[in-house]
């Protein structure tokens, strides 16, 4: 077995607002491995991006409540001081954001901002921190290192921000890189070569991704496990073919049947998941996707475990219904042909 | 979907051309121009829809822009139901804009703030004085009910809704005027897929609802398949694949559609690794000076010196397939010899190099790209 590096168990985060209190993760656990990817697929305002910003030591704040515990390489990040905290971000964990436009800061030039993260973790000065800059724009892909270290973010495009926003984030050698949503604010050619890209560094860099997103096309051929997160909870739980090839919730078949596919025929309608996600400070009774499931019944009023249900050892969903009906029904909602429940 | 092929073209354009100058110095003297579209023909018939498709900086917005006037084009004509109306007057050209609305993409950019929506939506009723006051706000309750809100939400201002609400509350300020012809600006790239998938159903039923005739603008060929009944793939300014929506899908004929192909990630794990991935290296090259000849052949895997030199007519394949290649994909030895130089071209097209040889057959979505 490869190397274990992150260790989430039972994570919730909850924050204290105006309006009441936010349970933005519930119950989260996963493990990761060096050399694995990971995909952390749902919505907006499904608690995935609240799950990274966790590990991350990003949503330490007054407001906040932490249970679980996520450990790296055996020892807790929820528990060390924010001091501590810093010697991990960056150092061991790294972080690539959704938007290259405004995460890189518009007056520096690219090459300090490297410059700066590198100082701001090693003790080197500054002629070999840029060389490693240069170094590392050329490793991503970007023409011409030498001289486009020194242009300002406005004269790279969107793509090349993205690349130096991932240089920035290799820049102390993590073992874990976090990709939240990094292609989503990209051209299509452009977001190939980006997961592309991310694909080959982690085995250049020998590192672990957890890579998040909205759109299952995406992690379809990077990812080797995936969750699948629903209003703060994992609601499914399973290496990317058996999701792909077995879904079992309800709701990753909607995520499916949302994507107008290429390698199929076209569907008269692409399936819509009617309605909102919930609010996380007003969540529905049992299954919390039970308003919008076409095949909601009486049970569905309990929630249900997060569980194996089907053979494939480490499947795990929470979902009542019997794996037989699902194998039969799923399909109408993953081609999108009818709207209707069986 | 509509009806596909009949119909009178509603819009049309003939070598369209958008360039912005570029001035520097005291005297600001044009130093340069970015060719943003370069001699563009297109038509749009009554009740269709037809896809643009293409990179950032293919110019596929601007010609958005260009057809519903936001933009002065440089050069060419726009006939609105065979009226030219590229020099109409803002005063002659207001009735049209009633005709032609647009949607666009950033739902939290484009609705003002500090606006109730019903004025958003109720406004462009007010200037163009259309009923009075009781009836506009009964007007634009039903369009809120149309696009899927609720009339409770009159009263509220943007920042209360969600980006697929906001984009709902844009697509009812367009609908408004009961125009013949939207544009439709990425709009849905910044949504959630679940959401776009909402969204595109929408624009599906208004489109029946309200018979309309849209330009659907997008980058990803995945969503422009749903919707398009034809398909118009731009780079660099200029059209280089004009095809039935289909057909573009099963025998792509331009390298770079096959490219454009490729690169739609395809949810099906297997079938993902399998198939080989053409990774265009770079960027879109600049529109200042853009590359001689073919404009993609820097990126081209196919080019040879001729696409260095001449650039390539847009050649008819038949069944209203047009192509601008100098090696075309998936076209067979009769195919090639009937295929003519289409009437849509542009100008600065080498008329006489009609393409000679193909580069074999290529399916970038289930695999087995480019065996030549």
């Amino acid at each position: 077995m490869a190397e274990r590096l992150l260790d989430v168990e039972g994570l919730s985060v909850q924050f204290a607002t105006e309006d009441g209190l936010v349970r933005a993760v519930d119950g989260v656990s996963f493990e990761l491995e060096r050399g694995q990817v990971l995909g952390i697929v749902g919505e907006s305002g499904s608690g995935k991006s609240v799950t990274a910003m966790t590990i991350m030591g990003l949503t330490r704040g007054v407001n906040a409540r932490f249970e679980g515990s996520v450990h790296y390489q055996g020892k807790d990040l929820l528990q060390i001081s924010d001091t501590e905290m810093q010697d991990y971000r960056g150092n061991e964990i790294g972080m690539i954001f959704q938007d290259p436009m405004t995460s890189l800061n518009p007056v520096y030039r690219v090459g300090e901002q490297i410059v700066e993260a590198i100082q701001a973790h090693e003790d080197v000065d500054k002629r070999s921190a840029r060389r490693r800059s240069v170094e590392l724009l050329r490793q991503v892909g970007i023409p011409n290192p030498e001289t486009r270290v020194d242009d300002f973010p406005h004269q790279f495009s969107g793509g090349m921000r993205q690349r130096a926003m991932i240089a920035m984030a290799l820049s102390c050698n993590p073992a874990i890189l976090i990709a939240d949503e990094p292609t989503t604010a990209l051209d299509v050619t452009i977001q190939a070569q980006i997961v592309e890209l991310i694909g080959r560094l982690k085995d250049d860099f020998n590192s672990a991704v957890i890579m998040i997103t909205h759109d299952l096309g995406v992690v379809a051929d990077i990812a080797d496990e995936i969750l699948v997160m629903y209003a703060g909870r994992v609601v499914e739980r399973a290496s990317t073919r058996d999701l792909f090839y077995d879904p079992q919730m309800p709701y990753t078949w909607g995520l499916l049947g949302s994507i107008p596919r290429l390698d199929r025929p076209r569907p008269e309608r692409l399936y819509s998941i009617e309605g909102a996600p919930p609010s996380l400070i007003n969540m529905p009774k049992g299954c919390k996707f039970r308003p919008r499931c076409p095949h909601a019944f009486d049970k569905c009023m309990e929630e249900p475990r997060l569980e194996q249900r089907v053979e494939a050892a480490g499947h795990l969903d929470r979902c009542w219904l019997d794996v037989e009906y699902k194998r039969a029904h799923r399909d109408a909602m993953i081609s999108g042909e009818s709207t209707e429940a069986a | 979907m509509s009806t596909n092929g009949a119909g009178a073209p509603l819009i049309e354009l003939r070598h369209i051309k958008k360039y912005f100058p570029i001035n520097k110095g005291v005297l600001q003297r044009e130093v340069a121009r970015v060719h943003a579209v370069d001699d563009v023909s297109l038509a749009v018939r009554e009740g269709e829809t037809v896809g643009l498709v293409g990179e950032s900086g293919c110019g596929k917005s601007t010609l958005g822009r260009t057809i519903v006037r936001l933009l002065e084009p440089t050069d060419g004509q726009i006939l609105f139901r065979g009226q030219q109306i590229e020099e109409l007057g803002p005063r002659r050209l207001r009735p049209l804009r009633r005709e032609m609305q647009m949607v666009f993409q950033d739902p939290y950019a484009s609705l003002n703030p500090r606006k109730r929506v019903g004025s958003i939506i109720g406004d462009p009723l007010k200037i163009h004085s259309i009923g009075d006051k009781s009836q506009r706000k009964a007007t634009v309750e039903q369009l809120l009910e149309a696009v899927g809100l609720s009339p409770e939400h009159y009263n509220r201002f943007p920042h209360e809704f969600s980006g697929g609400q906001r984009q709902r509350i844009g697509i009812a300020r367009a609908l408004a005027l009961r125009p013949k012809l939207i544009i439709a600006d990425e709009p849905v790239s910044a949504l959630d897929v679940s959401i776009q998938s909402q969204m595109l159903n929408l624009l599906e039923d208004l489109q029946n609802e309200f018979q309309l005739t849209y330009v659907f603008i997008a980058h990803d060929l995945g969503v422009v398949r749903h919707v398009s009944d034809r398909i118009a793939v731009m780079y660099l300014g200029k059209i280089v694949e004009l095809s039935p929506a289909e057909e573009l899908y099963e025998r792509p004929i331009m390298p770079y559609t096959e490219a454009l192909l490729s690169a739609v990630p395809i949810p099906d794990p297997d079938l993902a690794r399998k198939r080989e991935r053409i990774v265009l290296e770079g960027d879109v090259p600049s529109p200042i000076n853009p590359p001689s000849g073919c404009r993609f052949h820097p990126r081209c895997r196919y080019a040879t010196q001729v696409c260095k030199e001449i650039e390539p007519p847009l050649t008819d394949y038949g069944n209203g397939h047009l192509a601008a290649c100098h090696h075309p994909l998936n076209v067979d030895a009769a195919t090639l010899a009937a295929a003519t130089v289409s009437r849509q071209t542009p100008r600065s097209a080498g008329e006489e190099a009609k393409p000679r040889d193909t580069s074999g057959s290529s399916d970038p979505v289930r695999g087995d790209a480019g065996s030549s």
